[in-house]
Order: structure tokens, then C-alpha cells, then sequence
């Protein structure tokens, strides 16, 4: 490379810097678990390990995540399906207002969560709620495959331009049907990227908060509300301390296989 | 709506209209109190039948509550009132953690929820709404030992009914960080003054209702302004209130809405001083924090709470078993202490040294303490002192001097 | 390795098995085949639907809502044509401070994010290892997935006084800012950096070895490089980042209340009026609205929006 050693140990100076800026906070959650005191106060001079025990036997912990678990399934199941017809759309067919629907798709997560929360929630309550479809599990999952359809739109049109259509013509032309062609060749060409932009959903959706503040009924818990909710009451803030430290913990596992899938290591460099 | 989940909930008072206009005034010792008000002021109640008797229970009862009221042990637990009373009456408890007051007038008006543990703007809206019927305080035996305080401010004077049942309360006393301010201080002066030797070190609550420590002050350091009750303001005084605020905002470190960060802010000492709650300076001394409360010489704000019952509610008995068992004195004292409220039931502050102590903290059976305390009201345009001649500014009004406050 | 050598023509040949069911559905994607606008209608109804009607049908929705009026004692909105709330927000300064803190804090925590990413990336693309470059790039990721409100409270325990940063920055004599805008800007650019860092990364691999070396054959210096050849080369991942840092900073209110000491943010306006004065908070979303639009026009423009 052409940096000169000054400059190369610059940056490497820079990239430690910035890594420690990242993990440091984190490494103080995770310390924090550990810390006697219930308003997480620092230095931490007692360490306990009962907030793990209360946290492992906090119900309405596990109530949250499996709600947590449950919407976001659901709003990448959705998202799965329309992100990757628009990114079909888009990058194999040109249309007049083809820049618009790409705008359309990428809308709702460039908005401030805020507005689109309020918007979707004026809509549950003015619109469809006299229809019978008030604030529920369905409003929180809408809102959020709402703004996840950009992650697996995003994967999947990034992948499409690099597949070999060529396979694709020579299927049919063997007899298969689009259907046939379409399993058997084009998805195995993109599942790899349908998995990242599925798994990048998933955790878009498992860490929102803002829309989901406007569009869950009072009562029903995501994590992170049920987090937010939480933190602020005195006697469980530790435990809240406690999830989000096996929270980092188990991140580790989607990270490392979306990292396999999409890490540029794939491409043989 | 942020501002005002978990245990920071946003208190405002649940005290009527009227019960203000009559009753705290006469309380609070202010003799420009009239009785202009009682019968409604100007809010036209609708006629709703009080129950008569307690029936067999239906089986259920749905709850719209505060967090830390209606605790089954799933988010605690040590925290369970719940199991016991759907042993004892079979029926099964299905409880709605609000968070909002707003949020909870509007879950009740759906009708789906017998029980609501209102805050004093959303009772006002409920009662006048015609959301909620009357409650016969016989068929609630434990209604008769509540503490003094609360019962005089609850029975209301909207047609003479009461609509509720006192829960608890509490104030917004002077909490102090005594490494930094090591003498105690008897008023709110060093939170306001903008010479406070600890500018820039001063916490003050984030919500609209803090305009009323505001104008809290101006009663007793502008007299001129003729304020005679903090939640009742005409246009001249919101404004003096909301110049006090903007002076105090250049001085001020941080505004908190969550008991927590308060306890955080106080212990390190990020904060000197500021409003705070009795709650927040336990916790704050159970961690090892250097932190006392006072209630200064001006008196304070204050927060309370009570059960009400909806209009319709399809499970009356249940919600009349409810109320009765929450009232009970172990209950009462269980929800005051999960919290940390005075409990509404004096025989709450009784019987074991937890609870003496306890409603000792929270200065329970007190009633001088809570004679200088003026209970959060929505402020209304009909105003709360009395006054006929003026147009008083209702709490949207609040909410947008808020925003100007804080700029 | 090249994931399409795996498929092989003989599953697909043993696939396309006969049977009236089959064949129904050949004739289908035959008849499918030969009309492109058919398919393409078919592939984008659904999404269409969603995003063009349930999304942006709320949009307008709200956007009507700010012309309505609210009853003040009930809060119930009342579906009655005024101006009052874009009155109110144009003619109180609060209002309008509040809109611009906000957009100055987003392009703050933009400028942060992007100054922080270049040479991060720089590092990772043409300086580490191959090993260390893996290590980095999970590095980046895995904060995403930490959980948003764990580590807003983590930035807040660190900016207590006496807490970590100043036991940090004690030793060189410096004080950490207490809550305030700083430490906002701080902890929502730590919240949003993976945005930025990641496409700043993938670009600047992409960019062509050569590219560097016929700078350097020309004889100019490596940073010269990086000004003349790289960074021009890198708008598009710089606006695209820019777009996620700028926006869910300008959307942002919880880190606010945590962080921000007094500072009011819209998001904070917007939250508290919403239950009520709802005409009020949807005025007041117009803010954030338009300026993300007129944001992503100005990007599509660049064609960053295709980076994405």
C-alpha cells in the first residue's frame, strides 16, 4: 500500500480509538449487570449476581421477548416477501416512476420514526379501528415490516445485477416452468442476500421502539418497551441491565452469520 | 406520552373541580377560597345510578392501572396482591399497565375495562364524560379508614357524589445532594433566584405541571400577582409563571421525567438540588447517595391517586371487590410501599414496623404536612380558585408554554 | 467461490415433471413470459399497496389531521378546517428554535459519524489484515444489535459526573461535558455510526487497487490520494450513510430525554402533544417530513440512493 508508516500507524490508532468508543459503553452494561447498587451508580464498588437470578425469573421478561420474538418474525416474514418483489421489480423491469417507488421504499425508514409511528397509529385509530381493526399485535407488526422491506429490498436488489441470467433462459428453455426456474434457479442465486436483508430486518424490528410506542395497544410489550418501561422503575432497572447484557451476548450469533453471508471474504479476495 | 411511563408517572391529581375550589382552599388555609364552584362549575355531570349492593363476582375484572398498582409477581416476584384476591373472590384479574393519563381516559372510554386507578386530570375528564358511575362508599368497608386528608378532598360536590377511591399520595418536596449543599435549605429560593449559588446544577421536573411550582413560588414571593391556587392561572399569571421558568431554565442542569435518572443525577451529584420525590431520595440513600428532601416553606406540589369505576362496567361486582380488597390495609400498604406513596388507609401505617416506618418516610397520617401541599389538577378554564370575572388557561395552554420554556 | 456453479440443469430437468398441474401452471408462466407489464404489475401490487396506500395514505392522513382542532377539554379531535396549528407553529420562537437545534444536531452527529467512518474504513480497506479487516467489520455491526435503549443508558451513566468519561478524562486534566447538546450529539452519533461506517467500508474496498497505484505512479501522496481519488469516489456511500445518520437523528427524542439535560428536541414536542393535541403534533411533523424529503430528493439526485 502507498500510506507511508506514519500514516499507516495513524489510522491503526484511529480504528483502536473508535473500537474502544464502541465497546466501552457496552462493556459498561455488561459490568453494570454485576453492580449491587439499583441506579447503576459509578464506580461500582459491590458486585452481586442477583439481578441475574431475578432476571431469570422475571416473567414478564420473557413475556416481552417472546412478543419481541413474535413481531418481528412476522414483520420479516412480510418484509421477505415484499422486498424482494419490489427489489425483482426494480432491477429487472424500467417503468415510468421507477425512481419513485425506489424513493417509496426507502421513505419510511429515511422518516423519523416518530412521524411514521404517528401517522400509522392516526390511521389504526381513525380509519380502521371503526373497521374492527384497532390498535393490536396486527398494528405493531405493520408498522414494522413497514420500514423493514428497505433492508431485504436493499440485500436482494444489490445481488440481483451479479446473478446469471443466462442459467435462468437455459432452464426454461429445458422445459421448466417460471415457477420451476424461479426455485430451483434464481432463488438459490439470491437466498444468501435474502438471509442478510432478513436477519438485518429481524433486528430493526427487535430494537424499535419509537413506532412501536405509537402503534402497540397499552399492555402489549415489545422488549424494548417493556426495557423502557422498566428502566425507569427503581427495583428493576438492574435487571434491565441483566437483558441487555445477554442481549450483546447472543447478538454475537446473527452478526457472525450475516458476516459469513454478505462479508466480503465471500467474494475470494 | 415518554415522560410518563413506569413508576414516573405522571401524577396529576385526581382531585374534582370543585373538591378544589371548596375543600383545598379551605385546607391549605386560604381565605379567599368561595364555594363558587361547588356543584359542578359550569360542567354539566351526567346522572349516572350509584350501585346498591355487591353481587356474586362475574369472574372477572379488567384494569386500566398505573404500573406497580395491580402487581401479580410476574415483573416481581416479590410483588403480588393479585393471586391472593383471585383465590379469595374467583375473579380472574386482567390488568393494562397506562401510560398516559390521556391514554387511559381513552381506554376506559372504550368501554372494555370495569376499573381505572385515575390520575386527577383524566377523573375530572371521566366524571364529566359520564365514563364512570358513582361509587356507594358503604359497599366499600374499608372505604372508613382512610386518612383524613385524602377523604376530605375526595368526597367531590359534582351532584354531591363521590366518584372515587383514594389510593395514595405524595409530594414534590426539595431534594438536596449534602456534599454540595450541606446546610438544609428552607426554600425554594436556590432553585429559582438566578444568583442560586448552584446555577447551573439544579434539577427541575419535565412536564407542564411543573408550571405550578412556578406559580407556586409567585404566591408567596409576588403576592401582587394575586395567585391564590397554582393550577388556577389567567393569562397574566401563566405568564409570570412562565417568566420564572425561563429564568430558571438558564440556570437549571437537567429537566427529569423518569425517578431513576433523578436518583442518578442527585447521588453523583450532576445535580445540587431540585424537586424530587420521597421515593427518589430512599433510593438514592439505599445506594449510599448523600441526599435529604425538605418541604420548604412555600410548600409544594403534590400527586394523588383513586379507584374509579366505569359507567358500564360489565364486571360492577368484581370492581367493587377490587376496590374493597385494595383499600384493605395490607393491600393499601403493599401498592403505597411497591410505589412509594403514602397509602390512602390509615390502618396501612399500622401494624408491623415496615409499615410505621414507611408511612413515617412519607409523612402519611400527617395532615400538617399535606396542608401545604397543593395537589397536581389539570388546570381547566373555569378557574379553580374561584374566580368568575377571568378565563383561567387550560392545560393545552400549559403545554405549549412548556415548549416555550424549554425553548 | 461462485454460489450459482452449485445449481445444476438435472434437478431442474427432474423437476419439471408432467401432471395437469404442471401443466396449468406452464401455460401460466408461459402466457406470464410473454407480458413483462403483466409480471411487472403483478410484483409490485402488493407492495404498492402497502407502502403507496397503508403508508403513504397515513401520511396524508396525518398531514390533514394538522388542519383539524382539537377539543381542549376532552382532546378529541374535531374534523374542522383551521390554520391555527402552522399559525402557532410559525409564529412561536420556541417552535422554531426547537425545529433548528434539531436539524443542527442531525447534521452534527452526520459530520461526526462521517469524520469518525473515513478513516476507520481507510483502515480497514487498505491497511489491516485480512484477519483483523473480518474482526472489524463484526465490530461495527455488533453494537446494532445491542439494544438502542441499552446503550443510551449506558452513554447516560458515562456522562454522569464523576462517572467513567471523567474518570477517563481526569488524568489529562479535562472535564467530561455534563447532559446537554454535546453529549447528545455524542451518544446519538455512537447510536447511528454502523450506518455510516458500513457503506464508507464497502466503498472504499470497491474502489480499484490500481486506481491508488496510478495516483501514486503520478506521484501524488497518500493522503492527496485520499482527498482527489477516494473521496469523490465515496459521495454516494457518504450521502447514503448521511441519509440514516441525519434522519434518525432529526426523529430521535428517548436519547434526548436521557442525555440532552434541557435540550428539547421536535421528537420531544411531537410526543407530547400527540395524545393531547393531536392537530398540534401532526403540524408539527411536517418538520421533520419535509426536510427528509427534501433530503432524499436532493440524494436521489447524486444517485446515492441506488448505493444504498
Amino acid at each position: 500500500m502507498q500510506f507511508s508508516a506514519g500514516s499507516r500507524s495513524a489510522l491503526r490508532a484511529v480504528a483502536g480509538l473508535v473500537m474502544a468508543a464502541v465497546y466501552l459503553p457496552l462493556l459498561l452494561v455488561i459490568l453494570n449487570s454485576f453492580n449491587a447498587t439499583t441506579s447503576g451508580s459509578f464506580p461500582i464498588t459491590d458486585f452481586t449476581t442477583r439481578w441475574w437470578t431475578a432476571a431469570w425469573n422475571n416473567e414478564g421478561a420473557r413475556e416481552a421477548i417472546a412478543t419481541s420474538v413474535r413481531v418481528a418474525a412476522a414483520a420479516t416474514l412480510i418484509s421477505l416477501v415484499l422486498g424482494t418483489l419490489v427489489a425483482f421489480a426494480l432491477s429487472r423491469y424500467s417503468f415510468f416512476g421507477k425512481s419513485t417507488v425506489n424513493l417509496l421504499v426507502v421513505l419510511p425508514i429515511a422518516l423519523p420514526g416518530i412521524v411514521t409511528g404517528v401517522a400509522l397509529s392516526n390511521t389504526f385509530k381513525t380509519v380502521l379501528d371503526p373497521l374492527g381493526i384497532g390498535l393490536g399485535m396486527f398494528s405493531i407488526i405493520v408498522g414494522h415490516a413497514t420500514f423493514c422491506i428497505v433492508m431485504v429490498f436493499n440485500n436482494v436488489q444489490a445481488r440481483l445485477p451479479r446473478m446469471n441470467r443466462n442459467l435462468e433462459e437455459a432452464a426454461m428453455d429445458m422445459g421448466a416452468t417460471s415457477w420451476q426456474t424461479f426455485w430451483q434457479v434464481t432463488f438459490p442465486g439470491f437466498r444468501s442476500a435474502l438471509v442478510a436483508g432478513g436477519l438485518l430486518a429481524f433486528a430493526l424490528s427487535f430494537d424499535e421502539i419509537v413506532v412501536t410506542t405509537f402503534t402497540a395497544p397499552p399492555g402489549t410489550e415489545t422488549l424494548p418497551i417493556w426495557i423502557f418501561n422498566n428502566m425507569a422503575r427503581p427495583n428493576q432497572a438492574p435487571v434491565v441491565n441483566v437483558i441487555a447484557a445477554v442481549l450483546i451476548l447472543v447478538s454475537m450469533i446473527p452478526v457472525y452469520l450475516s458476516q459469513r453471508l454478505t462479508g466480503d471474504d465471500r467474494r475470494g479476495d | 406520552m415518554s415522560e410518563d411511563r413506569g413508576a414516573k408517572k405522571l401524577r396529576r391529581t385526581m382531585l374534582p373541580l370543585a373538591v378544589l375550589a371548596a375543600s383545598a382552599l379551605a385546607l391549605t388555609g386560604c381565605s379567599g377560597g368561595t364555594d363558587a364552584a361547588a356543584g359542578g362549575g359550569g360542567i354539566t355531570v351526567p346522572d349516572i345510578p350509584a350501585a346498591t349492593e355487591v353481587g356474586d363476582g362475574e369472574g372477572e375484572v379488567n384494569i386500566v392501572a398505573w404500573a406497580g398498582f395491580v402487581e401479580d409477581g410476574t415483573t416481581n416476584p416479590d410483588a403480588d396482591w393479585v393471586s391472593a384476591f383471585e383465590e379469595q373472590t374467583g375473579c380472574m384479574v386482567n390488568r393494562k399497565v397506562g401510560a398516559t393519563s390521556d391514554e387511559m381516559v381513552q381506554l376506559m372510554r372504550t368501554g372494555e375495562y370495569d376499573v381505572v386507578s385515575a390520575s386527577g386530570d383524566a377523573s375530572l375528564r371521566l366524571i364529566a364524560g359520564g365514563d364512570v358511575q358513582p361509587i356507594n362508599t358503604d359497599l366499600v368497608p374499608n372505604f372508613g379508614n382512610l386518612v383524613e386528608g385524602l377523604k376530605g378532598q375526595i368526597y367531590d360536590t359534582l351532584n354531591g357524589k363521590s366518584y372515587g377511591v383514594p389510593i395514595g399520595r405524595g409530594a414534590n418536596v426539595l431534594m438536596y445532594n449534602t456534599d454540595l449543599v450541606p446546610e438544609a435549605p428552607d426554600s425554594w429560593a436556590a432553585t429559582w433566584e438566578p444568583d442560586s449559588e448552584y446555577a447551573g446544577k439544579i434539577m427541575a421536573y419535565d412536564s407542564p405541571i411543573f408550571i405550578a411550582d412556578a406559580a407556586l413560588y409567585l404566591m408567596a414571593t409576588q403576592p401582587d400577582l394575586g395567585i391564590t391556587n397554582p393550577y388556577a392561572l389567567d393569562e397574566t399569571q401563566l405568564d409570570a409563571a412562565v417568566e420564572l421558568l425561563e429564568q430558571q431554565n438558564g440556570i437549571a442542569g437537567e429537566y427529569w421525567n423518569d425517578a431513576l435518572k433523578a436518583v442518578s443525577s442527585i447521588s453523583s451529584g450532576t445535580a445540587a438540588l431540585g424537586t424530587g420525590w420521597q421515593v427518589i431520595v430512599n433510593l438514592a440513600q439505599n445506594d449510599g447517595g448523600p441526599v435529604e428532601a425538605v418541604l420548604p416553606k412555600e410548600g409544594a406540589t403534590g400527586w394523588s391517586d383513586t379507584w374509579m369505576i366505569h359507567a358500564e362496567a360489565k364486571n360492577q361486582n368484581c370492581a367493587y371487590q377490587w376496590i374493597d380488597y385494595a383499600s384493605s390495609p395490607e393491600v393499601n400498604a403493599a401498592i403505597a410501599q411497591n410505589f412509594g406513596m403514602a397509602p390512602a388507609n390509615t390502618l396501612a401505617c399500622e401494624g408491623s414496623e415496615a409499615n410505621i416506618a414507611h408511612c413515617e418516610t412519607f409523612h402519611a397520617t400527617d395532615e400538617e404536612y399535606y396542608k401545604n401541599v397543593w395537589m397536581w389538577t389539570t388546570p381547566v378554564e373555569e378557574c379553580l380558585d374561584g374566580r368568575t370575572d377571568v378565563t383561567c388557561t387550560n392545560y393545552q395552554q400549559w403545554t405549549e408554554a412548556w415548549t416555550r420554556v424549554k425553548g | 467461490m461462485n454460489r450459482q456453479a452449485v445449481i445444476t440443469p438435472p434437478s431442474v430437468r427432474s423437476a419439471a415433471s408432467d401432471g395437469p398441474a404442471a401443466r396449468r401452471s406452464g401455460a401460466l408462466s408461459r402466457w406470464l413470459y410473454s407480458r413483462p407489464r403483466v409480471r411487472l404489475g403483478a410484483l409490485l401490487v402488493l407492495p404498492l399497496a402497502w407502502l403507496g396506500v397503508l403508508y403513504i395514505g397515513s401520511l396524508l392522513l396525518l398531514f390533514a389531521t394538522a388542519f383539524w382542532r382539537v377539543d381542549t377539554f376532552t382532546s378529541k379531535v374535531q374534523p374542522a378546517f383551521t390554520l391555527d396549528n402552522f399559525v402557532r407553529l410559525a409564529t412561536e420562537p420556541a417552535y422554531q428554535a426547537t425545529a433548528l437545534r434539531t436539524i443542527g444536531i442531525s447534521l452534527a452527529v452526520t459530520l461526526l459519524c462521517a469524520a469518525v467512518a473515513l478513516p476507520l474504513g481507510l483502515y480497514m480497506a487498505k491497511v489491516a489484515s485480512r484477519r483483523v479487516r473480518t474482526l472489524l467489520a463484526i465490530g461495527i455491526a455488533l453494537p446494532l444489535w445491542a439494544g438502542y435503549l441499552v446503550k443510551v443508558y449506558s452513554w447516560r451513566i458515562s456522562f454522569t459526573t464523576g462517572g467513567p468519561l471523567d474518570w477517563l478524562l481526569r488524568p489529562f486534566g479535562l472535564d467530561a461535558p455534563g447532559y446537554g447538546t454535546g453529549a447528545l450529539v455524542v451518544t446519538l452519533a455512537y447510536l447511528w455510526f454502523p450506518f455510516m461506517a458500513v457503506p464508507v467500508y464497502s466503498a472504499l474496498r470497491q474502489i480499484p487497487e490500481n486506481l491508488f497505484e496510478a495516483s501514486s505512479d503520478l506521484g501524488g501522496r497518500s493522503w492527496a490520494t485520499v482527498r482527489h481519488v477516494a473521496l469523490p469516489l465515496l459521495k454516494p456511500a457518504l450521502i447514503a450513510g448521511s441519509i440514516f445518520t441525519f434522519s434518525l437523528s432529526l426523529g430521535d427524542y428517548i436519547a434526548a430525554q436521557f442525555v440532552g439535560g434541557k435540550t428539547q428536541v421536535i421528537g420531544t414536542v411531537i410526543a407530547s402533544n400527540i395524545n393531547l393535541n393531536p392537530p398540534l403534533a401532526a403540524a408539527f411533523s411536517m418538520v421533520p417530513l419535509a426536510v427528509v424529503v427534501l433530503y432524499l430528493l436532493a440524494a436521489r439526485r447524486s444517485g446515492a440512493l441506488k448505493h444504498f
